[in-house]
């Protein structure tokens, strides 16, 4: 593989961890306050789908960002109604909202717009575009390093800058702050919170919001950065990988970004290999990478590498004492 | 899943799904009237889409039976307190097992393949469910994320057989070749033509068997006592003797197994090939399924019937209002599964507070549980 040919591949996997790293932290959030959150896919999809209509209907990108967390808000507060106040099981609520997520972008998109569910492209001012960084083009001329920055750390929507900038963010904010002491409080061992004087639901509700609208920037990014417009189950799974590297990073922060990078890596090098014989190995078949994420996963659940061991309440709804 | 309750046992079984069912309804009624559309006349569509004719009335139970294959799958795992959300990939997988014996014995006779390919699907299905049961029993890997992860492993792992080892040379589409016709699983129409030229095959009888077998399994085997033991308290189970591990891994190759009959119904008795992703969501109706219908039985045969006509009747309200997708049907299904499974709470408490209403002495007894529920 030629230097040039790297270069695209890691431009790609920053890309493709974008949406993965946002809609991890997102899980990251609710999980470590016990909410167990299976419904990431179905709020990247539903902000996916009002921000690429608003952004297509007004020309207006900012408008369809607002329109993207606010659904993708919206339904991160029905799934905190079933799973915080009503005291509902928190898997299915997620499953539930997957298949809503599907089944009502499509219906709506179909209705409203007549082409076969897809929104239409957006018009100029739509779009997020790529931002060059300051004096990528004078460095990139410089010999192999140049490109590295840029072609690689330049040049992308403001949503992937976004996503890293929220890993120390939310690192900070969860290890060196009141409300991330008691977020992961509340995960852990909601009767001590209790017993403090905090109320465990409205942190849990807190934490929802945060998912929410990470999930939402997540959804977004696919609309109308990544892509221009919405197209049928446009997040193609994307929300369980994130689940499956939030997992693998063991519910922290910083090895979650790793994760994401490590996956959305494996999906740049396999949309390179399609097709290419390798040498010795012969043709790598494609399905191979693309199940590889999933299938660390569930070897590190097993424990055969390491040991992933969620929150302690996660899951586990808040009944006070009386 | 279900827990404690104190309002009427029928009230707990039909009034509380119905009333469920009715605010699912009603919601996606409201969604129809926001494109500009009657729902009324939609609701209607899909009723006569799905009972007005032969044609219609086959595909309904056609699709029904999937759904009740998929909904005793999840709900036997249910009653082992397992929640499998895998039906989707055990299915698809069990679609390999089915088509790799009918593809050896196509030349034979109907009675050796269709069994044989019965118990194919039934071994690969179980296979694929087993290992999460085996992985969440021995080294404690939450079984609702590997059953997730699995259905995606599923997915790539067939497409790379089809493409690879079953796609004949020169096809274009990823399915294999089509079976001899010994390999069909005979349809109802041959016996009665009533049925048109719906799909709906044998397999329904495989269907109600099964669901009279489950009832037998659950409630009338010792088998069945253990599980359920697991299902309300693993600490019980394991200090009266039983090996919650075997236990588990046999419920999941069970419910894997009753997944994988869905591909006989679907590869035998309707594509004759394997075709690529032919599950298609039925293995997440299944979800809905056991959810409306309560584990049990009758509830499931109910409400996989109730599905399969609102995926027949979705299909043909298509043709009768262009406007309204057929995805309104999966709406319908999701919010059943949201309002049944994780939104009990919405209308539970006012009916138990209904309930107690009636009658002085049912009103003490109904306060005194309240009071002794909320302090465990």
């Amino acid at each position: 593989m030629d230097w040039p040919t790297i270069i695209s591949i890691l431009a790609a996997t920053l890309r493709f961890a974008t949406p993965l790293l946002l809609a991890c932290l997102a899980g990251l959030y609710s999980e470590r306050a016990g909410v167990f959150d299976i419904g990431l896919e179905g709020k990247m999809l539903f902000a996916a789908f009002f921000a690429a209509a608003v952004a297509a209907v007004t020309g207006n990108m900012w408008l369809g960002l607002l329109a993207g967390l606010g659904a993708s808000l919206s339904t991160a507060m029905v799934q905190g109604v079933a799973a915080i106040t009503l005291k509902g099981n928190q898997i299915i609520a997620g499953v539930a909202i997957n298949m809503l997520a599907v089944g009502l972008t499509t219906f709506l998109g179909q209705s409203w717009f007549r082409q076969g569910g897809r929104t239409p492209p957006l018009p100029q001012g739509g779009r997020f575009l790529p931002i060059q960084l300051p004096f990528a083009a004078e460095i990139g001329q410089i010999p192999y390093i140049g490109p590295l920055y840029a072609n690689v750390l330049s040049g992308h929507s403001i949503f992937v800058y976004l996503a890293f900038l929220a890993v120390p963010i939310t690192a900070y904010v969860l290890y060196r702050t009141r409300f991330g002491l008691r977020l992961r409080a509340v995960g852990e061992n909601p009767k001590a919170v209790d017993t403090a004087g905090i109320a465990v639901n409205l942190m849990r509700y807190k934490a929802v919001v945060v998912t929410g609208l990470l999930c939402g920037l997540a959804g977004a990014y696919f609309s109308i950065a990544q892509g221009s417009g919405f197209g049928n189950n446009m997040t193609a799974g994307k929300g369980y990988i994130a689940l499956a590297a939030l997992i693998f990073a063991k519910w922290k922060p910083y090895p979650a970004m790793f994760a994401c990078l490590l996956f959305g890596f494996l999906d740049a090098l396999q949309i390179r290999l399609q097709g290419v014989a390798m040498p010795v190995i012969g043709q790598v078949p494609v399905q191979a990478i693309q199940a590889l994420p999933y299938v660390l996963t569930v070897i590190l659940l097993a424990g055969f590498i390491g040991k992933a061991v969620g929150p302690k309440a996660g899951g586990v709804p808040y009944t006070k004492e009386r | 899943m279900g827990g404690t309750s104190s309002i009427p046992r029928w009230a707990d079984i039909v009034l509380l799904p119905l009333l469920n069912l009715i605010l699912a309804f009603l919601i996606s009624g409201l969604v129809v009237l926001m494109i500009g559309e009657n729902p009324l006349m939609a609701y209607y569509a899909i009723f006569y889409g799905a009972f007005g004719s032969g044609d219609g009335l086959g595909y309904t139970l056609y699709y029904a039976t999937n759904f009740v294959f998929t909904g005793l799958a999840v709900a036997i795992a249910a009653h082992a307190g397992l929640f499998n959300i895998g039906a989707e990939g055990q299915a698809y997988v069990a679609g390999l097992g089915a088509i790799l014996v009918a593809l050896a014995l196509d030349q034979t006779s109907v009675f050796l393949v269709v069994p044989l390919a019965i118990l194919g699907a039934a071994a690969f299905g179980g296979m694929w469910a087993a290992i999460p049961g085996w992985l969440q029993a021995k080294r404690g890997s939450h079984i609702v994320i590997t059953t997730i992860m699995f259905n995606f492993i599923a997915s790539a792992a067939m497409i790379y057989v089809l493409n690879r080892f079953l796609k004949p040379a020169g096809s274009n589409g990823l399915e294999s070749r089509v079976l001899d016709q010994t390999a069909w699983m005979p349809q109802l129409r041959l016996f009665m033509p009533g049925f048109g030229f719906s799909p709906v095959n044998l397999s329904i009888v495989l269907a109600l068997l099964l669901l009279v077998g489950f009832y037998i399994l659950v409630w009338h085997t010792k088998f069945g006592f253990a599980l359920r033991t697991m299902g309300k308290n693993p600490l019980a189970s394991r200090y009266a003797g039983m090996s919650n591990v075997k236990l588990i891994v046999i419920t999941m190759a069970i419910s894997g197994g009753l997944a994988g009959m869905m591909a006989i119904n679907q590869v035998l008795g309707l594509n004759h090939r394997l075709v690529e992703n032919f599950v298609a969501g039925a293995g997440f109706v299944g979800i809905a399924v056991a959810l409306m219908g309560r584990n049990h039985p009758v509830g499931i045969a109910l409400a996989a019937l109730l599905f399969g006509v609102l995926y027949q009747g979705g299909s043909e309200m298509q043709f009768v209002m262009p406007n309204v997708n057929k995805e309104v049907v999966s709406v319908v299904q999701a919010l059943v599964i949201l309002f049944t499974g994780a939104m009990e709470g919405l209308f539970r408490p006012s009916l138990e507070r209904l309930f107690a209403g009636w009658g002085g002495s049912g009103k003490a007894e109904a306060i005194a549980r309240t009071t002794a529920g909320s302090e465990s």
